[in-house]
């Protein structure tokens, strides 16, 4: 088995699960943000039970609103703590002790290898860079589970992605899976789990594979995941003392295909508008005027995506006439980002650093766009109205293309950063 | 639920995500039918006007992909949808639509065979499609039992309700 069949066969309690076969599996962890949250508590009262299954395996995170941006936001966000209280679940990340949830969840080390987590967000797929199973579902599913802390699932068949190669500089691990989506298209992984293998994924960091798990989503798949190696093990040591079982795929493991890509000499990509799989070359579109550059999100809004940004911003100032939003994805991150000198770059070059929050990425507060403005974003989803108005223009790329961009007031390649020094 | 449902066609396109169907901006409400009145803003804003009358939406390829938003398929149930028929859906959206009880049925092929209007009769149970207008029968592919039994019971929690006291049906 591969290391998806084998952590859904510990999940149902099965010696052996096939693809396509439908099991009942337990789950590990279960989150919920105050978008999907509340109406999963809703309708798990509607259940007439009156606690949840375990306490301790529910997280709740109040992400995409926050602050509240209006009296509807703060309804939500009261809905959350009341449940918590409620149910006495000691996971609640509140206002300022938190972040965007996927963050927080491998952050706070609520992820653990071997583990099946389902969360009411469809990057929940972000988790398995850390060898775990994750996928996202809906409210109601998640009240099922906040009842009985299990779902039906069928087991994916997997598609493995294998990487070789080395990264030039300014190329990153998100213009790897812009690339990947372009060739696989969005629903090319539809139903299906992708594995990440290869001396590639090996040598990038956790931050990188997240990065890549994250937008497996975009191909339509169920989850991204990826073999926990020392480096995965090393992340995880300080952030949870609880036991976890290391799993990896057999070496006889069935794959309903291999797909090979090499980084050698992969360029810095976008995804143009309005799908993610709508993949170029920055090269092809470069001189695209920008109104707005966004760096953040669960998929770029890490520390290393913030000091990449910070090489090109030292010293320079965003183009006049562009605005340029930094949202560091966590408080740890908005601190070390702090200590480490780099919102003193951002904001001396004329970036506007945000809190920790989902919010210009999906298109509910803090950086929303007018009609008529395009926008170059490190996020993941480039579709119509998703940042705003629906005659807006999403370009999606790497953070170092983000900076570039914002520097330059238009799309541009951040090698030529290279070049200038 | 009836295994049985018909309602006139109304026809979209490959790839048609929650942003489109219910855009972020209205997230912030739980009240369906405040939903409904938003469903497909993004790409048909007349829709909630067309669904009233109770309709069948065919689509093509990934219907619902994007954001797990539950709000997606809420707001097209209470805009009148009753079934949705594609070539493919997205995943979560898939469980969504059967977790709320509303039906959705994948058949290979369907967008070419159905016209905007046509009159549709749904035989879940069967896994079949009638195209009433054209005279055409088209096959889907068939719901797995349980997955029936959860429409039937109209939606997972109502299911899960009959389950907890001992009343399988």
């Amino acid at each position: 088995m591969n290391i998806s069949e084998k952590i859904l066969a510990i999940a149902s309690g099965k010696d052996h699960v096939k693809p396509g076969e439908i099991i009942e599996a337990k789950v590990d962890m279960a989150m919920v943000n105050e978008i999907t949250g509340p109406l999963a508590i809703q309708t798990f009262k509607r259940i007439g039970l009156k606690k949840v299954w375990d306490n301790q395996r529910i997280v709740l995170v109040l992400d995409h609103q926050v602050p509240a941006d209006s009296v509807k936001s703060a309804e939500l966000h009261k809905i959350m703590r009341k449940f918590a209280k409620e149910q006495n679940i000691p996971f609640l990340y509140d206002i300022g002790d938190g972040g965007i949830c996927h963050q927080i969840m491998v952050e706070r080390g609520h992820v653990r290898p071997g583990e099946l987590i389902v969360g009411a967000d469809s990057h929940t797929c972000t988790y398995g860079a850390l060898g775990a199973f994750a996928t996202g579902i809906g409210s109601t599913e998640m009240a099922a589970v906040f009842a009985t802390g299990k779902l039906w699932l069928k087991v994916p068949s997997t598609i493995r992605i294998h990487v070789t190669g080395g990264f030039r500089e300014f190329v990153t691990p998100k213009d790897l899976i812009l690339y990947i989506i372009g060739k696989i298209k969005s629903d090319g992984a539809i139903y299906k789990a992708v594995e990440f293998t290869g001396p590639t994924v090996s040598n990038m960091s956790v931050s990188g594979r997240l990065t890549l798990c994250n937008m497996a989503v975009e191909m339509g798949a169920k989850t991204g995941i990826m073999e926990p190696d020392e480096k995965a093990l090393q992340y995880l040591k300080v952030r949870t003392n609880k036991p976890f079982r290391v799993v990896r795929s057999d070496p006889d493991a069935k794959y309903e295909r291999t797909l090979e890509f090499n980084v050698d000499e992969l360029e810095p990509v976008v995804a143009c508008p309005h799908s993610v799989d709508n993949v170029k070359p920055v090269k092809e579109v470069e001189g695209i005027e920008i109104d707005q550059a966004f760096l953040g999100s669960c998929t770029n809004g890490r520390l290393e995506d913030l000091e990449l940004a910070a090489k090109i911003l030292k010293g320079r100032h965003v183009k006049k006439g562009v605005r340029m939003l930094i949202t560091p994805a966590s408080s740890e991150i908005y601190l070390q980002a702090l200590q480490r000198g780099l919102l003193e770059i951002f904001i001396k070059s004329g970036a506007y650093v945000c809190n920790p929050t989902c919010g210009a990425c999906f298109g509910g507060h803090m950086g929303l766009l007018a009609a008529g403005e395009v926008c170059v974003s490190s996020s993941n989803r480039n579709f119509v109205g998703r940042m705003g108005s629906p005659e807006a223009e999403i370009y999606l790329a790497s953070p170092a293309t983000v900076a570039a961009s914002a520097v330059e007031g238009k799309i541009t390649d951040p090698r030529r950063f290279l070049e200038e020094r | 639920m009836k295994m049985r449902i018909s309602g006139k066609a109304v026809i979209f396109g490959d790839h048609v995500n929650t942003d489109v169907i219910i855009p972020s901006k209205y997230l912030t409400s739980l009240d369906p039918n405040e939903l409904a009145k938003h469903a497909m803003e993004g790409i048909d804003p007349k829709f909630p006007e067309k669904a009233k009358a109770g309709v069948i939406i065919v689509a093509g390829r990934n219907f619902g992909c994007g954001s797990s938003r539950e709000q997606a398929p809420i707001a097209l149930k209470y805009a009148g949808t009753k079934c949705i028929i594609a070539e493919s859906f997205a995943r979560i959206f898939y469980r969504n639509a059967i977790n709320i009880g509303l039906p959705v049925l994948e058949a290979t092929g369907v967008s070419g065979k159905i016209e905007e209007g046509d009159m549709l009769t749904v035989i879940l149970n069967e896994g079949k499609i009638l195209n009433e207008t054209k005279n055409e029968i088209i096959e889907a592919n068939r719901l797995p039992d349980f997955i029936l039994e959860i429409i039937r019971d109209g939606g997972l929690i109502e299911h899960l309700i009959k389950i907890m006291r001992g009343d399988r049906g």
